[in-house]
């Protein structure tokens, strides 16, 4: 029996990864600003799944790609907010490059096809 | 580490994180669409809606945080405990058998704990202590003269210490109260070589175990200062009399020290230089020939026994050739603790190794019974494991679920079990009778060891009785099941094969046991039955011990001859006798060398006897026969020329058969005149070989220190009184030793075979009862599984009987299996009993026959019931339902 659950491969979740590293690697941010900015920087091409962004969240947190804690806003609320690790800026950069190695791969094979 | 946070979430969840950062993403994206135009309202619930469900959202984020099996485990564990309370008959009887099994393996362990791997409470680094006793040409057991102690103690390299021991008595009056009480002659590095040290004074200081007599000192137990000195605080300094000396006590040794010799409490030690005081033979200690030490050597570090026999075998090979006349053919043996020869450890040895067969054999019993009730727990829920398995729980769920429940059985057996094992903790005791008044010390120690091996047995059981019935449910042919209109699965047909197998070995097992208890019966039977060669109804014995009140051996005659006399004419005594041992009694009786004109012994040799010291009543007061010449008579005095009796076994061996009356024997270096021909006895157990014997005269031979022989019709009770009247006449200092029949003497050698016998019968009953339960619940099941078939077969006109015979068939088959491989192990087993057995043999037909009938009849007994349930079963009321 192994102690955590295999999960199914997700080549979305994987990209949620990505584009969560990438937005944290601007600077720290809490939950709905992530999503937001991937939204903005997207051009609203992306949307993101609240359902999915804080498992994804607390499951990077908890291998330790990212850090959390609570900070207060400009207006007076608690938000939990997240920053890029050392570990997690270095997941970034392989991801980064399993992700160009993808799509260079998916434009050739749609430029041959 | 993110694990150690996780785990630490997992078992202490903080509530409402993820509550709060949904509320604060959901708020924030509302004011968002607030300063895009949208009302409040219609903000908040865009918001929401574009957030989805939030409680979907805190399960899938919980399940980030949290460890999955912690929570299936917690889960698993509620889930066990509502089964288990919710059927409390099937929770108690699992519970109870094995509690029976556990707490029958934990007591057994705590008694190899505590009385052969660490007997001696206190004593530290008892791994590294091991016995050391002498050898005679290789054999022959014999204990080790100071001399000799001395020189090994010197040139061992191996050893950090030799601590030499001999165990002692005295008859301690304190106040108004004279109490016999076991003690101990020690050398000096006694205390400091054990690590014990005194709570009051000290212990023994170096040079206090030399000189003759020159240092009367002693340290006593906790016990006898609390009870004696009623805890005086300023006993040290203090003098007592010991052995009619005054003695310092220098000590008081801590509260559970009890000494180093198993079974025994020592009330006090004294160092070896007081061996001429406490022991009757004379000054020893520098006495080459004088053989009386027994001891403990504590290896250094990393030094096995072997590498330690070697060098000490080669300094007494040094010692043989500087001093032939002692040491020829002398050797010392080391034994690891539990083996000790010279005390209880050795005795109890293999009787443990048969008490652990059949605690194991027990366990194994509990375990099948509870794998069966498992079982048919199991597919009474198959349903519902059939239902879990269809929504898509893993079957390693399930099994961990099983397995789980299991695990809850046996926590709590183990519990229950080692509370039962501390009950038993002084059951050897108890079944160990008391020696010359002294009370056995024989419990159980229940330590971390004791307790980490009762918790391995626990888990082991439930590996044993919980993984099968959940490998073979968990199997489930799920489409099969849910098809099926009555949710029954198939895989029932393994199972029903899996339980007759388990009932199949319980059987095997009882009759196992039954027949260990049937042998061990018919031996203690034997031996009630043997003849000794000495009287056991109609003679009592007891001791009386003038030389500790002071006596020497002329004083000591003087007694003996007054003692005898007003003995002899208490109504009822018919005979009265002293002697120096007391056959089948603990103190060995004494050999000597011997030597006959007409006997040339093999080369290298020293032939030796055993003899006893005795007055001339002893073989009219014992009943053993004078074969030729005569008994011993009051003329054969230190006037007249020394003589001697020898016994036939002696007569064939030293005379070839040729009649000894008349001729010259040399016993203790000294030539006496035999004159008469004694029929053999036994002289410490009825197992033993015969061995030469021989009798010389007290009055030649004086000792202050002997043993009372009366033949009288009256009981110990009876004749009590009037013996310490008449001895208490003469010396109101010299109290009696127990007055018990000669048969009691005899019998109380039979000790390890009585503790066997019990714990045999006892488990052999378990064993059997839970056999029959188990049987029982097979064949009861088997027919409310069936019940459609046989209410099928009554509708078609099968008779009672017929449905009868058909059920019992069964339970018939199982027994006959059952019995079969039982019959195979048992010959094969009890051959390992052989030294328990007196006068049966391993394979006695009698007793497996009488086994096998009690096996059966208990096993058709558990069939009948189910059997006589089948015929009353209703077929219209069945094929209807």
């Amino acid at each position: 029996m192994t102690l955590f659950r295999r999960r199914k491969p997700d080549a979305l979740q994987g990209t949620l990864d990505l584009l969560v590293l990438q937005t944290l690697s601007r600077g720290p941010h809490h939950g709905y600003g992530i999503a937001a900015d991937i939204e903005a920087v997207s051009g609203d091409l992306l949307r993101v799944e609240e359902g999915s962004l804080y498992p994804a969240l607390h499951r990077m947190e908890h291998l330790g790609w990212i850090a959390a804690g609570w900070q207060t806003t400009e207006n007076n609320r608690r938000a939990r907010v997240y920053r890029l690790t050392r570990a997690g800026e270095r997941q970034l950069a392989a991801q980064r490059e399993k992700w160009a190695r993808l799509t260079r791969g998916v434009a050739r094979v749609l430029r041959f096809a | 580490m993110g694990w150690m946070r996780r785990l630490g979430r997992s078992l202490w969840p903080v509530g409402g994180t993820f509550d709060e950062e949904a509320r604060f993403h959901i708020d924030a994206r509302a004011r968002q669409y607030v300063e895009s135009g949208m009302s409040p309202d219609d903000a908040r619930r865009a918001a929401e809606r574009r957030f989805g469900s939030v409680s979907v959202a805190r399960d899938r984020t919980e399940d980030a945080d949290t460890f999955r099996w912690l929570d299936d485990a917690r889960r698993d564990l509620g889930y066990g405990a509502r089964l288990l309370w919710r059927a409390p008959g099937f929770s108690l009887l699992a519970t109870l058998c094995l509690t029976v099994g556990i707490g029958a393996n934990a007591a057994v362990f705590s008694w190899i704990e505590g009385i052969l791997l660490r007997p001696y409470p206190l004593v530290a680094d008892q791994d590294r202590l091991c016995a050391l006793v002498g050898t005679n040409r290789g054999a022959d057991r014999t204990d080790v003269s100071w001399p000799d102690w001395l020189d090994l103690r010197r040139n061992s390299t191996l050893a950090d210490a030799f601590i030499a021991e001999k165990i002692t008595g005295t008859t301690l009056s304190v106040g108004d109260r004279a109490e016999r009480v076991p003690g101990s002659l020690v050398s000096a590095n006694y205390f400091d070589a054990l690590g014990v040290r005194p709570i009051l004074g000290r212990g023994f200081l170096p040079g206090e175990d030399t000189g003759r007599n020159a240092h009367p000192v002693t340290v006593i137990s906790y016990q006898t200062w609390r009870e004696r000195f009623r805890g005086d605080p300023a006993i040290v300094g203090k003098t007592q009399l010991l052995n009619g000396l005054p003695h310092t006590i220098v000590g008081v040794a801590p509260q559970g020290f009890y000494g180093t010799f198993v079974g025994y409490a020592f009330q006090f030690w004294v160092p070896a230089s007081m061996q001429p005081q406490f022991s009757a033979g004379g000054y020893a200690l520098e006495d080459r020939g004088a053989r009386w030490i027994e001891g403990f050597v504590k290896l250094r570090r990393g030094v096995s026994i072997p590498q330690a026999q070697a060098e000490l075998s080669s300094v007494m090979a040094r010692l043989e050739n500087e001093y032939p006349d002692t040491n020829r053919g002398r050797g010392v043996r080391l034994y690891p603790l539990w083996e000790t020869p010279f005390n209880n450890a050795g005795a109890m040895l293999p009787t443990l190794e048969i008490a652990v067969a059949v605690v194991l054999a027990v366990l194994l019993i509990a375990c099948a019974n509870v794998a069966n009730l498992l079982l048919v727990r199991a597919f009474s829920r198959q349903q519902e494991m059939t239902i879990r398995l269809s929504i898509g729980a893993g079957r390693g769920r399930l099994v961990r679920q099983l397995l789980t429940e299991g695990l809850m059985l046996s926590v709590g057996a183990t519990l229950a079990g080692l509370v039962l094992a501390r009950w038993l903790r002084d059951a050897l005791a108890f079944l160990t009778p008391p020696r010359g008044g002294v009370v056995l010390r024989l419990p159980g120690a229940i330590d971390w060891r004791v307790l980490a091996i009762s918790a391995a047995i626990g888990v082991g059981a439930t590996l044993l009785f919980g993984l099968v019935p959940a490998l073979v449910t968990s199997r489930v042919d799920l489409a099969g099941a849910l098809r099926s209109e009555s949710g029954a699965v198939g895989g029932s047909r393994r199972a029903g094969w899996l339980r007759s197998t388990l009932v199949v070995a319980q059987i095997a097992l009882s009759l196992v046991l039954l027949v260990g208890a049937g042998l061990l019966v018919r031996s203690v039977q034997a031996i009630r039955a043997a003849n000794p060669g000495f009287a056991t109804d109609g003679v009592l014995t007891t001791t009386v011990d003038a030389f500790t009140a002071g006596y020497d051996a002329g004083r000591g005659r003087v007694f003996e001859d007054e003692l005898l006399d007003r003995v002899g004419r208490i109504p009822g005594v018919q005979a009265a006798a002293l002697s120096r041992s007391t056959p089948f009694s603990y103190a060995s009786t004494a050999s000597s060398p011997i030597a006959v004109d007409a006997y040339v012994p093999p080369r290298d040799q020293q032939p030796t006897v055993e003899y006893n010291t005795v007055t001339p009543g002893y073989f009219a007061t014992l009943g053993i026969p004078i074969v030729s010449g005569r008994a011993f008579t009051d003329a054969d005095d230190d006037r007249t020329a020394p003589v001697a009796i020898v016994d036939e076994t002696a007569a064939a061996q030293f005379w070839r058969g040729a009649d000894p009356v008349g001729s010259r024997v040399q016993l203790r270096g000294q030539w006496m005149r035999v004159v008469g021909v004694a029929r053999p006895i036994k002289t410490r157990n009825f197992m033993e070989a015969a061995r030469p014997y021989a009798y010389v005269p007290l009055r030649q031979n004086p000792s202050p220190l002997v043993a009372l022989h009366l033949r009288t019709p009256l009981g110990a009770a009876a004749m009590r009184p009037a013996l310490v009247r008449e001895i208490q006449t003469l010396d109101s200092n010299i109290a009696p030793g127990e007055l018990i029949t000669m048969r009691e003497q005899v019998e109380r050698t039979t000790a390890p075979q009585r503790i066997a016998l019990t714990m045999l019968i006892v488990f052999g009953a378990v064993a059997l009862a839970l056999a029959a339960v188990g049987l029982y619940g097979v064949m009861a099941a088997t027919v409310t599984q069936s019940t459609k078939q046989l209410a099928l077969r009554i509708a078609l006109g099968a008779e009672p009987s017929d449905v009868r015979r058909l059920v019992l068939a069964r339970g018939l088959r199982m027994t006959a299996a059952g019995t079969a491989v039982g019959l195979f192990f048992a010959l094969e087993l009890t051959r390992l009993m052989g030294f328990l057995l007196y006068q049966v043999a391993p394979r006695d037909p009698l007793v497996f026959a009488a086994a096998l009938a009690v096996v059966s009849v208990a096993a058709s007994g558990a069939c009948l019931v189910p059997a006589l349930r089948a015929t009353r079963t209703d077929p219209i009321q069945v094929l209807r339902g």
